[in-house]
């Protein structure tokens, strides 16, 4: 369906891209969100994070994720796009982009895909710091 | 039977792929135990689902010969 995108990219993400996605004639409100790599988490410094990722299941929760969206918030369109492998500091990881007549919609929707797709999407981070790396949240 | 593992599983196993002996699992739980015995690691993590064909499956789930099977730890995407 054209109003879903649905990418998982070993390159870097294109906030242009993104947009012209869900960009829409009927729609007034879009809402993104960019989600970057910063340079501390938890005290350490971080260097960079690699993303592991389970492509073709990652990409059908992320299509249940996009068809929930539009069932339930008032949207049009939807682009949900992550970056695997290396991302660097201040480099774009996801992005979220939605699209409805009026704001609110897209403001919901936006937030509720991000919510879910940090609980349901097999998609792993390993942090790297300046003296180790580990699994983002695999240890209890 | 080839079980894809992904993230931590991966480093506890040191391979993205593991071979398992089929005759021993039938269901999800099955191979949870087998899983387990196999790598005393995988009790530290927090803990993981079985993916069977690419969807999160129940415990008591039944495993085919023909199922893409994966292990799938915290996911931490975004």
């Amino acid at each position: 369906m054209n109003n879903i995108s649905i990418e998982i990219s070993s390159t870097p993400l294109s906030i242009d891209d993104a947009y012209h996605c869900i960009l829409h004639e009927g729609c007034g409100g879009n809402c993104l969100f960019i989600g970057t790599v910063r340079n501390r988490n938890k005290g350490e410094s971080v260097t960079h994070l690699d993303f592991d990722t389970y492509d073709a299941m990652a990409e059908k929760e992320m299509a249940k994720i996009a068809h929930q969206c539009i069932v339930k918030f008032d949207i049009t369109k939807i682009a949900i796009h992550h970056r695997k492998g290396y991302v660097g500091i201040k480099d774009i990881a996801v992005i979220i982009a939605v699209s409805s007549g009026h704001r609110d919609a897209s403001f919901q929707a936006c937030r509720f895909a991000i919510d879910t797709l940090k609980d349901t999407v097999p998609i792993w981070k390993k942090e790297h710091l300046e003296d180790g790396s580990y699994w983002v949240g695999a240890r209890p | 039977m080839v079980i894809k593992c992904f993230g931590i599983a991966r480093d506890i196993f040191e391979s993205d792929e593991l071979i398992i002996d089929k005759s021993v699992v039938k269901t999800v739980s099955d191979l949870r135990s087998h899983l387990n015995n196999k790598n005393e690691q995988l009790n530290t993590i927090k803990s993981y689902f079985i993916a069977v064909n690419q969807e999160y499956a129940q415990e008591d789930q039944i495993i085919s010969d023909n199922d893409e099977i994966a292990i799938i730890p915290p996911v931490s995407g975004g």
